[in-house]
């Protein structure tokens, strides 16, 4: 199989640069993405369907949000954290952002290590964004303890709407989920890598393939904090 | 640029040895796809049992004494819901999509077998899931089949206790494995067509489907979404569609949440969810028409666009379902206009079927008769579509029974005749037997026939104000005493028509043991399929090399040409030496 072999530099040779490669790629047989392996393109559409899980909910959030007959709470105050005293609005938030950013930064450069055959480089980065995943749902663990121990419920809460605290719950929730798969998932794949798995099958593209789950995770992320802490 | 493509993999399948490996735990997307239809087929019997029922209370009131109030109820969302997602949906796409993509295509399988060997078991998962709520304490749901809250998940609905729950769960894991289904299938599609098969020179059976699971990919999430907070709500007592309400004389706990928000949820999905059904049985009609006609599809490119056009438009029409719902009346313009211009595509498909059985070579085998079936109710269920599709029209019958004539023409069964067109077209391929003629024809017309005299007298109902959803009419003076006769004459057709699918059955079940072998071509079909080394395809389809495809899949009676007939891989004379070209493919046309 000669893609077993392909390196990023195949790509920019190949690559259509224009509107007729488009047209050309979409009327030609056996593959319309290619020279991507089939895991590639299932988890691009894959990504795609799941976009449409995270639109619905944030419009639901939205609509809830708009409708709602009591006064929504205000970010800000319910997520501020008192830091030496001073009263640091959105503080732990900003840092959970933060790390996640990075874990996307990471991820990049495990991608490209992977594309250099660097096994160990990239078992490495691979590893650290596992960790920044998981400092980032160990946050948002304390964040939901310190909520729920103020007296916030997904039936209620003390600072106004009983919708705040369904959807907080809910779409914090449901990324949370996607973020511990995302690290139970890269762990397996850097353990494989590490084990040589990929130079011995040449399918190094499997960390790309993790790595478009992860970045997708972070984007999520970016939504959803403008959305509902922001707004 | 020359390179060989992962589907050229000459590395050898996994064989598995075993009866389990085989026919049980399969990775084969031929015996995937008979495990989705006859696990759709059955639970299909179950809602049709379920649909004598409530006829025979409608018809006969008070005559079995076991059809309650409650129990009607939850017949009728039993009956929609499995009917709608667990039998048509698996079926066109669990079903038909499994085995006819990789076949038709060129491929040896689907890309990733395993995952779509999932798929299967965990459908299976939703069904058994779903049949549970019949044996749980209050029943399963009676919501109806939308699942509208409030009223879903309050007491005094039927169901209320454990069905809904059950209900909600099932949809989730029935999305699931859709979602691991419907990913094969559209890379397979994308990623994995053999050579000279372009995109253009797909059969419409193949587009039909790749567009609808597309249109599932985007359109379950919301039925997700809206499963998940109603779950929410029934569970844990959140107030996502929730409102202040006083049920029983209790105020309950619930406040400040909106039921139309899971009536635009569901709608987003549903409304996709009539074209996902729809696309693929467009796509299978116009093959079984060009086939049988021994004709080219009329207007190829167009057929294809029509369908990926009808695909996108689903998304924006949703809330015509949503007319009487309270919603902001301003949407009903907009909305009201998108269904319409939805007429247009449709309308090119349907002049193009017409336009390919004129002056054609008509057969009128049991399949073609099915398709040109399928002509008739589709046009009887579209246009009545154009009236509900307005919204001043769509008010005083939204209530009615001419929506329920509506929507079972159109999308119950228009579909219906094409999925049985279909069985009786595939059954001597999938088999490798010959289906018995009579049965056949005679299946046909007391089906065709049949239901007509259901679905006609439900639009006069319908006109007449008779009201949707009620267990009895009882002494309502506006309707006359006549509409409980056509009750009674809609109930005996519909008795008719459901034990005579007996008659399919019997023959199926008989022809495969005892039936004639059958031809691999029987029909003197073009598109890959038929050209199988063997009859019935073995496990990898093709033998040692993939078929090269050299034509589209509508080359009948081609002039000068030895039969009515040129299969996609025969090459041009031409070109007969030289296998290897392969440029920028042209679809002669």
């Amino acid at each position: 199989m000669s893609q077993t072999t392909l390196t990023q530099q195949d790509h920019l040779v190949t690559a259509p640069n224009s509107l007729e490669g488009l047209v050309s790629d979409w009327s030609t047989d056996q593959e319309v993405f290619k020279k991507v392996q089939w895991g590639k393109a299932m988890m691009w559409i894959f990504l795609l369907s799941d976009t449409f899980i995270f639109s619905c909910f944030l419009t639901s959030y939205m609509t809830v949000r708009a409708s709602t007959t009591v006064p929504w709470p205000n970010p800000s105050e319910v997520f501020a954290l008192t830091l030496f005293g001073q009263n640091v609005p959105l503080i732990l938030i900003a840092i959970m952002t933060f790390v996640l950013i990075s874990s996307s930064g990471t991820m990049a450069m495990a991608v490209n290590f992977g594309y250099r055959r660097n096994r160990k480089m990239t078992a490495a980065l691979m590893y650290a964004t596992a960790l920044l995943g998981l400092m980032f749902v160990s946050m948002q663990a304390f964040e939901w303890t310190k909520l729920i121990s103020e007296g916030a419920r997904p039936w209620a809460n003390p600072w106004g709407a009983p919708q705040f605290g369904a959807t907080f719950f809910m779409i914090t929730g449901f990324h949370g989920l996607h973020v511990t798969i995302g690290v139970i998932y890269l762990t397996i794949i850097a353990t494989r890598v590490l084990n040589g798995v990929y130079d011995r099958n040449g399918k190094y593209e499997v960390v790309e393939i993790a790595g478009l789950y992860w970045h997708f995770v972070d984007l999520v992320w970016v939504f959803i904090f403008a959305f509902f802490y922001l707004w | 640029m020359s390179y060989s493509t992962i589907a050229e993999d000459t590395r050898p399948l996994h064989h598995p040895k075993t009866w389990v490996g085989k026919y049980v735990w399969s990775q084969d997307h031929k015996v995937i796809a008979l495990q989705y239809t006859i696990t759709a087929v059955s639970v299909g019997l179950v809602a049709l049992v379920l649909s004598g029922l409530m006829r025979l209370q409608l018809g006969f009131p008070g005559m079995i004494q076991f059809i309650t109030p409650e129990a009607y109820y939850q017949f009728v969302t039993m009956h929609g819901m499995i009917m709608v997602i667990y039998l048509l949906t698996a079926l066109l796409l669990g079903g038909f999509g499994n085995y006819m993509i990789p076949l038709m295509i060129g491929a040896r399988d689907m890309v990733f077998p395993y995952v779509n060997m999932l798929s299967f078991w965990v459908y299976l998962l939703s069904v058994i899931v779903l049949m549970a709520s019949f044996f749980v304490p209050g029943g399963p749901t009676g919501a109806g089949w939308t699942l509208y809250p409030p009223q879903a998940i309050t007491a005094g609905t039927p169901g209320a206790t454990w069905g809904i729950i059950l209900m909600l769960a099932s949809l989730a894991i029935f999305i699931v494995a859709f979602t691991m289904g419907g990913l094969n299938y559209v890379t397979t599609v994308l990623q994995a067509r053999t050579r000279g098969m372009t995109l253009m020179r797909m059969p419409c059976t193949v587009w039909g489907i790749f567009v609808a699971t597309i249109l599932g990919l985007l359109a379950f999430p919301a039925l997700l979404v809206a499963a998940v907070m109603m779950m929410l709500d029934r569970l844990i007592g959140t107030s996502f569609f929730m409102p202040s309400i006083i049920s029983m004389g209790e105020p309950l706990a619930h406040s400040g949440g909106s039921p139309i928000l899971f009536q635009h949820l569901f709608w987003f999905f549903g409304h996709p969810e009539v074209y996902i059904v729809a696309l693929p049985a467009f796509g299978i009609v116009s093959d079984l028409i060009s086939t049988h006609a021994r004709k080219n599809i009329f207007g190829y490119r167009m057929m294809v666009w029509a369908i990926i056009i009808i695909g996108g438009l689903s998304f924006v029409v949703w809330a015509h379902h949503m007319y009487v719902s309270g919603m902001n009346p301003y949407f009903g313009f907009f909305f009201a206009t998108s269904t319409l211009i939805i007429a247009v595509p449709t309308a090119i498909k349907v002049y193009n079927w017409i336009l390919t059985l004129w002056r054609g070579d008509i057969h009128l085998r049991v399949p073609m008769l099915f398709a040109i079936g399928f002509i008739f109710t589709f046009i009887h269920g579209g246009l009545t579509g154009l009236f509900l599709g307005n919204v001043s029209v769509d008010v005083p019958l939204s209530d009615t029974y001419f929506v329920v004539g509506h929507f079972h023409m159109v999308m119950g069964v228009s579909p219906i005749l094409v999925v049985f067109g279909a069985i009786y077209h595939w059954y001597p391929k999938i088999t490798g037997r010959m289906w018995n003629k009579m049965l056949g024809q005679l299946h046909f017309w007391i089906t065709f026939i049949g239901v007509y005299l259901i679905y006609l007298p439900m639009h006069y109902l319908g006109l007449l104000g008779v009201p949707r959803r009620y267990y009895e009419m009882g002494d309502t003076d506006f309707v006359p005493a006549s509409a409980q006769w056509a009750n009674e004459a809609i109930t005996v057709a519909a008795l008719t028509v459901g034990v005579a699918q007996l008659i399919f059955f019997y023959n199926l079940i008989h022809s495969y043991f005892k039936g004639p072998k059958a031809d691999p071509n029987p029909w003197g079909a073009t598109s890959l399929e038929w050209q199988t080394p063997q009859t019935p395809p073995v496990h990898g389809n093709w033998g040692p090399t993939l078929p090269t495809v050299y034509r589209w899949a509508y080359d009948y009676s081609v002039p000068g040409a030895a039969q009515d007939f040129i299969p996609q891989n025969v090459p041009p004379e031409d070109m007969a030496q030289d296998h290897e070209t392969r440029g920028p493919a042209v679809v002669e046309e």
